[in-house]
This record gives C-alpha cells, sequence and structure tokens, in this order.
C-alpha cells in the first residue's frame, strides 16, 4: 500500500518538499545564468543587449521567484544543517518559522528593490 | 559505489552548501543592491572587470555549485525517477563539469578586459 | 445510536474498500470498530492486535491516510462527517486486509546490526553506565522503540528507495553506537552509511511526526550521519 498526500500533510514535510522543489529549478536555471553572463566575453553591447531582454515584466517577475527560490532553499538549508549538525532539541518548528520568515524578507527586499 | 564513497558525497554535500551559504548571502546583498535602479553591463562589469576579489570570489562559488547541485539531482533521480547506477554517475559527473566549464567562463567573461 | 460508515481494505495488493456501517458508542476506538467488524459483521477479515492498551504496537493501520496505533485512536479524534477508512501499513507488503509481512522491516533491522554486540562475559562486573551521561542520554532517548513499524510505514524514502534500512532500524542503531558495553562500533557505522543507510535520510520527519512513542528517529538518523562522517573523515569507514 502507498501513502497518499494526508501522510504528508505535516510542515516538516512541506519544508521537505520546498528544499527539493527549489534546489531542482535553481540547478535547472543555473546554465542558462552562466550562458547569460557569459555574454559578457562578446562585449559589453552583447551584455546590454540581453539585459534589455529582462526588462520585461514576465522576467522580471521570474527573477524575483528564482531570489526567492534561492533564499528559499538558503533558508532550509541552514536549517537542514542546524537539525544535522547541532544537538537536538525541540526547536525544529521555531527552525521551520525562522526559514520562512528568511525567505519572506529576502522576497520583500527585493520587491521594493525592483 | 560503496558506503563509504556515498558517506564522501554527503560529506560534500554539505561542506559545499555551506562555502555555498556564504556566497549566497553575499550574492543576495549584491543582487539587491544592484537591482536598485536598474541593471546594467556597464555597472555589472564595472564592479568586476579586473577584479581579482571578485574572480575569487566568484570562482569559488562556481566550483561549490558544480559540486553541490549534481549531488543534490542524484538524490532526485534516484528517488523520484528511479535512475540508479553507473549511467546516472556519469551524467551528473558531465553535469559537474558542463557547470563548471559553463561557469568558470562567465566568472571570466565578467572579470576579463 | 447512530452509525460510523467504514471502509476498510480487503484483499491484498491488489483490493478495494469494502464499506460497513457500525454502530457509533461513547468511548470507542478504532480498534473496536475492527473487532467489532471481525465478530458481527463478516469474520473473513484479517487483522492483527494483542495487548489494546497502547503497549505492544501489533495494532498499528493506516487511518485516513494515517499510520496510527488503532488500539490508541479514538473514533470521535478521526471521524469526520461519520466516516473512517482504515487500512494496512504502507511500505509493507500485504498478507490479507489489515495484516502485513513485516518481514523485510524486521530483516532491515538485522542490517543495520540493530543488536548488542556484548564484550562482557559473565565473569565480569556489570558495566557501570551513569544513566545521564551524554551517550546513554543518546541511547535513552530512542531505546522505548517496540518496533511497531509505524515509521516505516509513515517513511518516503522507504517508499522510494527500496534498500533504504528506515527509521526504527536506524534508530536502534544509534542506540547501539552510544552503548558503553557494544563492541561492534565500526561495523556498525558501516552498516549504516550510504545510500540504504542514514544519508538517504532527507528529514521529511513523517517517522518523528508519527511515533506513537514520542521517539525522534530523525534526531537519532542526524547522529548517525554525524558518526558515519566522522568515521569516514579518519578512515574508520
Amino acid at each position: 500500500m502507498k501513502n497518499d498526500s494526508r501522510a504528508r500533510n505535516h510542515p516538516a514535510w512541506w519544508a521537505f518538499f520546498v528544499h527539493r522543489v527549489s534546489g531542482l529549478a535553481l540547478a535547472l536555471f543555473l546554465p542558462f545564468h552562466f550562458w547569460a553572463l557569459g555574454q559578457g566575453l562578446r562585449g559589453e553591447a552583447a551584455l546590454d543587449g540581453f539585459l534589455a531582454w529582462t526588462e520585461q515584466p514576465l522576467v522580471k517577475a521570474a527573477e524575483w521567484g528564482l531570489v526567492c527560490l534561492l533564499a528559499a532553499h538558503l533558508a532550509g538549508g541552514l536549517r537542514l544543517l542546524a537539525l544535522e549538525l547541532l544537538p537536538w532539541r525541540d526547536w525544529q518548528k521555531s527552525l521551520l518559522a525562522a526559514a520562512a520568515g528568511l525567505t519572506i524578507v529576502v522576497g520583500l527586499a527585493l520587491a521594493l528593490a525592483l | 559505489m560503496t558506503a563509504r564513497t556515498q558517506t564522501n558525497l554527503w560529506i560534500a554535500q554539505r561542506a559545499s552548501a555551506a562555502v555555498l551559504a556564504l556566497c549566497v548571502v553575499v550574492h543576495l546583498v549584491v543582487i539587491v543592491y544592484a537591482m536598485r535602479g536598474g541593471l546594467s553591463a556597464a555597472e555589472i562589469l564595472g564592479r568586476t572587470r579586473g577584479n581579482f576579489g571578485w574572480l575569487a570570489f566568484y570562482g569559488v562559488f562556481v566550483l561549490a555549485a558544480a559540486v553541490h547541485a549534481p549531488i543534490g539531482l542524484r538524490a532526485i533521480a534516484m528517488e523520484w525517477l528511479g535512475w540508479r547506477g553507473r549511467s546516472l554517475s556519469i551524467a551528473l559527473h558531465l553535469v559537474a563539469l558542463a557547470l563548471a566549464v559553463l561557469g568558470l567562463r562567465a566568472v571570466w567573461a565578467v572579470f576579463a578586459p | 445510536m447512530t452509525t460510523l460508515q467504514v471502509d476498510v481494505w480487503r484483499g491484498a495488493q491488489s483490493g478495494r474498500y469494502q464499506r460497513f456501517e457500525v454502530p457509533r458508542e461513547a468511548n470507542q476506538t478504532v480498534l473496536d470498530v475492527v473487532t467489532y467488524i471481525q465478530r458481527r459483521l463478516d469474520a473473513t477479515l484479517a487483522y492483527r492486535f494483542a495487548c489494546r492498551v497502547g503497549m505492544c504496537g501489533s495494532c498499528a493501520m493506516t487511518v485516513n491516510g494515517v499510520a496510527r496505533w488503532t488500539c490508541r485512536t479514538h473514533v470521535s479524534k478521526v471521524a469526520h462527517g461519520g466516516r473512517v477508512e482504515i487500512g494496512p501499513l504502507a511500505n509493507l507488503p500485504v498478507i490479507k486486509d489489515l495484516a502485513t509481512d513485516m518481514r523485510e522491516f524486521f530483516d532491515k533491522w538485522a542490517r543495520a546490526k540493530g543488536s548488542l554486540a556484548p564484550t562482557a562475559t559473565r565473569r565480569d562486573d556489570f558495566a557501570r553506565v551513569p544513566p545521564d551521561s551524554p551517550a546513554r542520554a543518546a541511547a535513552t532517548a530512542g531505546i522505548e522503540c517496540i518496533g511497531c513499524g509505524v515509521c516505516y510505514a509513515s517513511c518516503d524514502v522507504v517508499a522510494w528507495n527500496p534498500d533504504y534500512l528506515g527509521p526504527a532500524a536506524l534508530n536502534r542503531a544509534w542506540t547501539l553506537a552510544n552503548d558503553v558495553r557494544d563492541g561492534a562500533r565500526v561495523e556498525r557505522l558501516r552498516a549504516v552509511a550510504g545510500d540504504a543507510g542514514c544519508h538517504a535520510c532527507h528529514t521529511h520527519m513523517s517517522c518523528t511526526e508519527r511515533c506513537p512513542k514520542a521517539i525522534a528517529p530523525t534526531a537519532s538518523i542526524a547522529g548517525l550521519k554525524r558518526a558515519t562522517a566522522l568515521a569516514a573523515l579518519k578512515g574508520e569507514l
């Protein structure tokens, strides 16, 4: 018999899911990111050309999303390092809240800067 | 792959994570700072061109990511795609190589005159 | 007298949920419901229980999608809308209806070297172990496991990775790794390291969430991660 979503509906599982999906998305995005910056090899004009393309609202939104994913993956990762390496305490739920909070802060900071 | 190798992969994953944590914090600060008023090549390259500090920073960043991402993808491939064994190992080595090459090329692209 | 709609898994790996109507009582556990069905409605229903007072772990089943001890699950806590769904524990082969084949669960316990390797003989004095020493405190935190299988049934890594030893086996290995009387430390660390062992744990914490004895296998597995990493760095693995 297999478990369904009812078995998974608790905070730590969602933290895992966010961490895994954000990591996957970032891993898929990274080659594109490197390629785009590599455009700088072709000179400033080529890089500016690319940056102009990123000014489109949809792209800006996607960029904001990616930064949020990065912040979420970082926060989740710090939580994991704490859970695995520090002596065990019953503050996991607080750790999770802290990680979520950190992600939101970064997302907001970027939204304001955009 | 032996249990010892798999343990070393875990260690590499956590060690690269710690390095990336520092790099990402710096990177996020730079992103938020740089995006104010819009991005321009001149602004970016003005910061990075000829700057050995940024060269070293981004070089370490890229290499840590090239270690960290494939090990993470490995777990996903094994658990969600049922992909195991030699072919997966080869594919992941290629991913690591691609990330390192593309990444270091990008680092050089923004450093070199 | 109100009634409860109870959907019970019938069959083995393939099968279906069969609906029964069971009289609702003021104080009623899910095990009471299963017992009523088997005694009054359908004698062919297969299920396990023993103590029925929350000590043995035999009555573990999947109730509304969640692994629990049915003798310690009040119907009033789970029967939303007057309905309950009861199935066998997940991640284990089903023998019949609500009874699962737990051999793999215990085989993995053995593969994790989940038993003490004694170093003393009857001629030696008793081992003196201060109960609040860090090692003994760590062992004590995980020692109450009775092998009910709820954690194993709750773990997605067990479902995704057939070789994964699972939370209970790893938890037991951790208690032994902290036992000063044990003589098989390095062999045990070798047994629990790698893709089939502690490193496959992704901290979903479903085990810790569901353990009826309030044990945190995630904490034990984290301890094994640290111990195996140190052993690997020292060249012991």
